[in-house]
């Protein structure tokens, strides 16, 4: 499971990468660093033993041998150095540091002559780097640096008093200084240890930055929305994410928020419009079983009735019998009516009088709870195409509801009516879209709400990229391809030719941001806000032409309100919080009718203050 | 020539073949059940009948398909359908399919009689008037241009987008003299097909007229509320009941028929 984490594949993968470079350059830099230190103590041998070779030259000259001796003992004896001898063309140690070993003959396979005599004929001349050798003087002992230095001939030799060398010898002997590496090894050690150390840190610490970055920018909220996606998946539609984040996981948080509302309110519809369907079906069918039944006890007590005329006593009964089966007969008519089986008869009607009548039927009822009508009308309203009995229907519920809701210490119901006229905002599609030349912006692909989108080459803060607007007008959620700086105008222009689409000179009426055009033929330009925290979009011809007319009503009473968690079910159909006094039918048959009527309903409410119900018929259906 | 009964009352519950069938026998009339639409049909062959009272929905066959058959065969017996689906679309749907009238379920004992009587009296008033000499009518058909539902009531359009409701004076006739009229109230709202007015005869029965048309009352006459014989004296012109602005005039004409196809 951990192992496929993304944080876990993340860290391990910096840590991966990390490792190697650094193990890379530690492996370099303490090469490097060795050879550096050896290099500084070859210089110094050969500084050295050129020293001992010129400060013994005298002596040598004046074959003052005890002088040599002498010299070259002291020089020894400085701890910085191992070993001074010089060494005769036999191989014969003439003179030491280490006074045993003067005399001794030095196999020619002795590591201070393999240098010059391990190619058989001994060589004559060395560069200072194939003088020196590093080696152990025992075996497991610490490491030393030997440098040998020919002796050559010289004329002063030759002609020197004691005649001891002939011309023709080219090396006369080898100077042979030997230094102790061991303070060298240990400042190789001490770097590499330190380089290992340093690497060693460095990856921890830079897998652990990784890892707690990770867990903080992704994990977290990708745990986040992991979560809320099982519990949406679970039927919680209402859980949201906190949108606390600029990056893309706080626009996917917002997105999911966005769709989940969506999803949300889509539900509610599907679920209402399902449920009442199927009341429909239960109810129509219920009326239509009943019926029968209710034919056979109504003919046969009306017929009776019409047969005992002569006996008054039994006329009193059956009267009973007839009168309450006529009741039943009208309730099961008004199941039906409420059943939505039959569609609703609009005719041009004046709101105002239907919502007058209404209130007559209501008036006696209300006043006996003490409960105040006042109308408002507008006198101006226009006739619209309704059922007037079914929006009747609507109005005495609402009235009966809004009483309840007041309850025995009495109040008012205020109704006003207006009539409004609604833009075409969200319900005109661009369904083309030209830049200035003609070519087409609309794209099949990326589709918005399932409706193609506009394209749009962006520009903004030095990213490129595309912006797709929704078609659907004035609504806004469109999508940005690039990251957008939400407080500029974004460069915008047509992705074929490049032509800019910014007005020169246009502001935004909302934020004062540039203003983007594209044609929509043949309903002229589309405008909108190039600045993307702005949705402000105008099409001035639909605008002009596409606006409808609506009445509102609204059915104010000032009661106990509706508590927030119930508003959004009191459309269902059995949803109730009138306990035993309602049937939960009210409100569901409300929203069926005005459903059907393309109208909307809605309602505004605050516990303790008061609920209104606002109504939207369209004039037009 | 096939042995004659009355009453043929169709319908696929028992009880209520049995209560129509008590009911018309109190009034002396001879009823023959049929519980399934093939037995009513093997009952029409065997016999000849003054009146069908047929029900809407039935298992094996429908009230409209029964028309058709019954179109089919010749027959030329009125049919009264009965509809449990109480619904105003299937009663108007069937008067302009050829039933003669329609009952709605439930009903009373005399709200079943008025339409029986209705019925069997309009087909001996249609059955005189083929019979008589052309000169002398039984009863005044409906005037070229106007629409009618059924036999019962009729509807001109005005030129002002308004339209006139009245009763058929064929509807009028099968009543035998008009007792009284309760009116709706103007501002009112008509269902087509939804009960308009309500005639007593003067025998006393309760007539439920159906309104043709849908729409709102703008106007009541008031000469025939004050005077519900004058509706009898000129139906079609004086004795009008409404004036309405119709919901739909043109949907709703769709399941009416036209006076003026009648003279053809």
């Amino acid at each position: 499971m951990l192992r496929r984490r993304i944080g876990y594949k993340l860290t391990a993968a910096v840590g991966a990468t990390a490792l190697v470079t650094i193990s890379v350059f530690a492996f370099v830099s303490i090469r490097s660093h060795g050879r550096g230190l050896l290099a500084e103590v070859e210089r110094h041998a050969n500084q050295l033993s050129e020293a001992v070779k010129s400060g013994t030259e005298y002596d040598m000259l004046g074959n003052q041998r005890e002088r040599i001796h002498e010299s070259i003992k002291r020089m020894g004896q400085q701890s910085s150095i191992e070993r001074i001898r010089v060494l005769n063309k036999s191989g014969a140690v003439i003179y030491s540091s280490d006074a045993a070993e003067i005399g001794k003959m030095v196999d020619k396979k002795a590591e201070s002559c393999f240098l010059c005599h391990s190619a058989g004929r001994p060589l004559e001349r060395l560069n200072t780097k194939e003088r020196t050798r590093v080696f152990r003087l025992q075996p497991g002992g610490p490491r030393t640096l030997g440098i040998i230095n020919p002796i050559y001939n010289a004329p002063s030799c030759w002609t020197a008093a004691c005649h001891a060398h002939p011309r023709s010898q080219v090396v006369l002997g080898v100077l042979d200084v030997t230094l102790p590496l061991a303070e060298a090894d240990r400042d190789i050690r001490r770097a590499q240890l330190e380089v290992a150390v340093f690497a060693l840190s460095a990856i921890l610490a830079l897998s652990l930055i990784v890892a707690i970055l990770v867990r903080r920018w992704v994990d977290v909220p990708v745990e986040e929305l992991v979560e809320a996606t099982q519990r949406v998946a679970g039927g919680d539609l209402r859980h949201t994410i906190a949108e606390t984040r600029e990056d893309e996981l706080g626009t996917l948080a917002r997105s999911f928020n966005n769709m989940t509302a969506k999803l949300s309110e889509a539900r509610l519809q599907l679920f209402q419009s399902d449920k009442l369907a199927s009341l429909g079906r239960l109810a129509a069918g219920v009326a239509h079983e009943i019926n029968n039944p209710l034919t056979g006890v109504l003919t046969y007590s009306s017929f009776l009735l019409k047969r005992t005329k002569d006996q008054p006593e039994l006329q009193e009964d059956l009267k009973v019998i007839v009168r309450e089966t006529l009741r039943s007969r009208e309730i099961v008519k008004s199941l039906l009516d409420f059943s939505r089986q039959s569609v609703p008869r609009k005719a041009a009607a004046d709101i105002n009088e239907i919502v007058a009548r209404a209130a007559s039927v209501v008036e006696s009822q209300l006043s006996l709870n003490r409960v105040k009508l006042s109308l408002n009308p507008d006198p101006g309203l226009p006739r619209a195409a309704v059922d007037a009995n079914q929006l009747q229907q609507v109005f005495i519920n609402l009235f009966v509801n809004a009483a309840d809701a007041i309850g025995p210490k009495g109040g008012t119901i205020t109704v006003s009516s207006a009539v409004l006229s609604l833009s075409p905002v969200g319900i005109t599609q661009i369904k083309k879209a030209l830049c200035p030349k003609r070519h087409g912006l609309i794209d099949g692909e990326v589709r918005i709400d399932g409706k193609p989108s506009v394209r749009l080459k962006a520009r903004s803060d030095g990213n490129e990229g595309f912006i797709y607007l929704n078609s659907m007008y004035g609504m806004g959620g469109h999508h940005y391809g690039i990251p957008i700086d939400e407080n500029k105008t974004i460069a915008l222009s047509c992705p074929e030719c490049s032509a800019s689409l910014i007005q020169p000179g246009r502001e935004c009426p909302e934020c004062g941001a540039g203003v983007y055009a594209f044609e929509s033929p043949p309903k002229g330009l589309v405008e909108g806000c190039a600045r993307k925290g702005c949705a402000w979009q105008r099409w001035e011809e639909v605008d002009a032409t596409g606006s409808r007319e609506f009445v509102e009503v609204r059915v104010h009473d000032d009661g106990c309100g509706i508590a927030k968690e119930h508003l959004a079910k009191i459309f269902e159909p059995f949803y109730s919080t009138k306990g035993q006094k309602g049937t939960g039918l009210g409100l569901s048959v409300i929203w069926g009718i005005v459903d059907n009527h393309n109208g909307t309903i809605s309602v505004e409410s605050e516990a303790g203050a008061g609920t209104t119900f606002v109504l939207r018929l369209p004039v037009k259906p | 020539m096939k042995s004659g009964r009355d009453v043929l009352v169709i319908d696929d519950e028992p009880v209520i073949t049995r209560a129509v069938a008590r009911i018309c026998a109190e009034e002396g009339l001879t009823v023959d059940a049929a519980d399934t639409g093939a037995a009513a049909l093997e009952m029409l062959a065997a016999r000849s009948y003054r009146l069908i009272v047929c029900d809407i929905m039935m298992t094996d066959l429908d009230g409209f398909q029964l028309l058709e058959e019954a179109a089919r065969r010749g027959l030329r017996t009125p049919v009264v359908m009965a509809t449990g689906y109480a619904t105003l679309e299937n009663a108007v749907k069937s008067l302009s399919r050829g039933a003669a009238d329609f009952i709605a379920k439930p009903f009373t004992a005399d709200e079943l009689l008025a339409v029986v009587r209705r019925a069997l009296r309009g087909r001996r008033l249609q059955e005189e008037a083929a019979a008589g000499p052309r000169d002398t009518l039984a009863y005044v058909p409906c005037p070229p241009r106007y629409y009618r539902l059924g036999n019962v009531s009729w509807v001109k359009e005005e030129r002002e987008g308004t339209a006139l409701i009245g009763l058929s004076d064929l509807f009028l006739k099968t009543i035998d003299g008009v007792a009284g009229l309760e009116l709706a109230a103007v501002s009112e709202e008509l269902p087509q097909g939804g009960i308009c007015a309500t005639v007593t005869s003067a025998a006393g029965d309760r007539h439920g007229v159906a309104s043709p048309i849908g729409g709102r009352i703008l106007d009541v006459n008031a000469a025939a509320k004050s005077n519900p014989s004058a509706v009898e004296k000129d139906p079609y012109f004086e004795g009008w009941l409404y004036r309405v602005v119709p919901s739909d005039l043109h949907e709703d004409l769709k399941s009416l028929t036209s006076c003026s196809s009648d003279r053809l």
